[in-house]
């Protein structure tokens, strides 16, 4: 039963509170998961990435440097281990080849070996990056690659089979025409598939193009977009544009070609902490500090399709939505989302009331 | 005299109107169709032809005639109705169907999603870990620095002196061309909890921004009234600590709100003194005002207001402490995406 009910969720976020949320679009509801029974605020999800064997399972970086794994196919926490070293919360989780890679905001990155129960063991390998990292993402392409960059932390692709020394490291823009140094906040980083190029958006509204295949180390392409810190970016499932959201929960696509701004979703209230795209279908999901998740569709029409209020505190970093076995869930989404407004009744506070009538134990494990 | 001459002209005009009109019809009636009806003085509006409306007819002061007495017409149907319902209602006595609630717009509010369920743990839980926590446990009592933006003028600087009456514990600072972000510093050095700036815009205060120091900020926009404007009023306030009221901070965020408002106040439910101070959100709108009650008898209560009024709408709600450019924000007022239903309300 908990397992039917883990399996069914379509997206999952993880909160201030330190309460995974997953949350099943088609039903409109969203079930609670917490390693301990009781949301913590040590715990705090800071981080959240994939498992290995294809999203069944979830490794969830916690504020107190704890990284838990959570089985989606059984919906409950396996196990965890403490990853000490370094200060300040997680930044960035990966999992590559049976290892785990994490690194922390001050700047240490640690490769673990991904055994389950094992809480103890040095790390395998550790680099130290440089302080102030905002974020660390591993290429989806390959798996050893990983590339950090923070405030005052320019962009760094590192190899972890290779050397101690980056792989690239990308030079700074040229002084502005007051001949002023640019100053640097990489937000968030992605890689584009099918090439070596990255993406990042900075604190300062800019969004940069970088190809290290290139000779030139600085940005290939800069665009800004409005005047606040951008603070997340996702990729769309075209390949040719990013969506970014700011502090002021404004959401945009750019086009990464040109370099173009393609238009702005809108119905955020706050800052925006998570953003999603589904691999294939032009669905956006986003969540900010306004405490609310949305399925926004991107294209034919831009508009929101889906509003989720999980009644929580919500910091919330996202993981990638998954791509459920059936294309016809996702089309009585679509389906559903016609008739909008009676999506919002169905999401109201009383979704707890709602669980438990229903008797379906997704609600906090043991 | 002037009555009767009035009458009789008016009278004389709807005679000619009647007379009128009884010549255009016999115009329309040409044609021959309704020639029974034309001998007979026929009643305005059977007679004309259909799809005929009063705006069609192309001279002034006729048309406006034939509106006002349309207008008439249709108020003494109303009131004819009226009367009847009322009869039926008394004939029926007790078993008359109540009476039906007018629609207001605070009736007809949208439901909000975000509105907190008392019960509801995952709020419960927010709420006894959040900044305010420690101010609701009892283990800090506020004190508050109320300033004003730079070179404040008369109305300005006497509502921060009577905003620190109304809030104990609080003391009023020349702002100086001080920069914020520098200021908050030193407060959080010197056990300050908040912090009041006071916007002024041509003389008039015109927004506050509160921030509670290591936490939220909040940032409204504010109409105001002074003390020796408010009529009617009492003595001034005492040093007594006032209770608060806070009215209708039913979604997640009014709740935020609200508890950033009751942690200006020292947290006492023992009340002396008989001061009160009173936050009611109405429609997005949060009105203050200071009083003092005395109860006459169990259930009457006399007041007196005291003390400034003012009015605020809440603008933006910033995680972290004043940082307009590079700070995060939790709830920021979108006009032209949350205003476009006059029924929905978000505090």
């Amino acid at each position: 039963m908990a397992a039917a009910a883990a399996r069914w969720n379509h997206v999952w976020v993880g909160t201030e509170t330190g309460i995974l949320k997953g949350v099943n679009l088609q039903r409109k509801q969203a079930a609670n998961f917490t390693a301990g029974g009781q949301p913590r605020r040590e715990e705090a999800v800071s981080a959240l990435c994939w498992g290995t064997g294809g999203e069944t399972q979830i490794l969830v970086g916690c504020a107190d440097r704890t990284v838990k794994h959570f089985s989606t196919e059984d919906g409950i926490f396996q196990g965890q281990r403490h990853c000490p070293g370094g200060e300040g919360t997680f930044r960035g989780l990966a999992q590559a080849d049976g290892t785990l890679i994490t690194c922390v905001d001050s700047g240490i990155l640690r490769v673990w070996h991904d055994k389950d129960k094992d809480t103890s063991s040095d790390p395998l390998l550790e680099l130290r990056v440089g302080p102030g990292v905002c974020r660390m993402r591993q290429d989806p392409a390959h798996p050893h690659v990983v590339a950090t960059g923070g405030k005052e932390n320019a962009l760094k692709i590192w190899d972890l089979q290779g050397s101690e020394e980056p792989v690239f490291r990308a030079k700074n823009v040229r002084n502005d025409w007051l001949d002023l140094r640019v100053p640097i906040w990489d937000q968030d980083i992605q890689f584009l598939p099918g090439s070596q190029k990255l993406v990042t958006c900075t604190g300062y509204h800019q969004v940069r193009v970088y190809d290290p295949a290139s000779p030139q180390r600085r940005p290939v392409l800069e665009t800004t977009y409005g005047e606040y810190p951008l603070t997340a970016m996702t990729l769309t499932p075209g390949g040719n544009s990013v969506i970014v959201g700011n502090t002021h929960g404004q959401l945009a696509e750019i086009d990464l070609r040109q370099g173009r701004l393609l238009g702005c979703l809108k119905g955020l209230a706050g800052s925006v902490r998570g953003l999603q795209c589904h691999p294939s279908k032009p669905l956006l999901a986003s969540c900010g500090l306004d405490r609310v998740l949305r399925i926004h569709r991107i294209q034919n029409p831009r508009g929101l399709e889906h509003k989720d209020e999980p009644q929580e505190p919500q910091e919330p970093n996202k993981v990638p939505l998954e791509d459920t076995e059936t294309d016809e869930l996702w089309a009585s989404l679509e389906a559903a989302a016609k008739r909008k407004l009676s999506d919002l009744e169905q999401t109201q506070g009383a979704l707890q009331t709602r669980r438990r009538k229903k008797k379906r134990p997704g609600s906090t494990s043991p | 005299m002037a009555k009767a001459g009035d009458k009789s002209s008016s009278s004389g005009k709807k005679s000619l109107k009647r007379k009128a009109a009884a010549e255009e019809l016999q115009e329309a009636a040409g044609a021959g169709d309704v020639a029974t009806e034309s001998g007979v003085q026929p009643p305005k509006a059977a007679a004309f032809p259909p799809g005929f409306s009063i705006s069609e007819i192309k001279n002034k002061e006729r048309r406006h005639l034939m509106f006002t007495r349309w207008k008439q017409q249709q108020r003494k149907e109303k009131l004819a109705a009226k009367k009847k319902l009322k009869k039926e209602r008394e004939a029926l006595g007790d078993k008359a169907p109540p009476k039906p609630v007018p629609k207001t717009i605070d009736n007809q509010r949208v439901y909000d999603e975000t509105t907190v369920d008392p019960n509801d743990e995952e709020v419960a839980y927010d709420e006894a870990t959040d900044e305010f926590a420690s101010y609701f446990n009892k283990q800090t009592s506020p004190k508050i620095l109320i300033t004003t933006s730079d070179r404040p003028h008369g109305r300005t600087v006497r509502l921060c002196e009577q905003l620190s009456t109304v809030i104990p514990n609080s003391h009023v600072y020349y702002r100086r061309g001080l920069a914020l972000k520098k200021i908050i510093p030193q407060c959080i050095a010197r056990d300050f909890t908040d912090l009041i700036v006071i916007n002024e815009d041509r003389k008039t205060p015109n927004g506050l921004i509160l921030s509670h120091l290591p936490g939220p900020t909040a940032h409204f926009m504010s109409s105001v009234r002074l003390r020796k404007e408010i009529k009617r009023r009492g003595k001034d306030p005492t040093e007594h600590i006032p209770e608060i009221i806070l009215n209708n901070f039913t979604t997640r965020l009014g709740h935020s709100i609200g508890r950033m408002f009751a942690s200006l106040f020292p947290h006492n439910p023992q009340f002396i003194g008989r001061q009160v101070a009173t936050f009611h959100n109405q429609r997005d709108y949060i009105f203050f005002r200071f009083h003092r009650y005395i109860f006459r008898s169990e259930k009457k209560v006399g007041i007196q207001e005291l003390g400034p009024r003012f009015t605020l709408k809440l603008r933006s709600l910033q995680k972290g402490t004043f940082d307009s450019k590079y700070g995060e924000y939790e709830w920021v007022h979108k006009p032209r995406e949350m205003d476009t239903s006059r029924r929905k309300f978000h505090l």
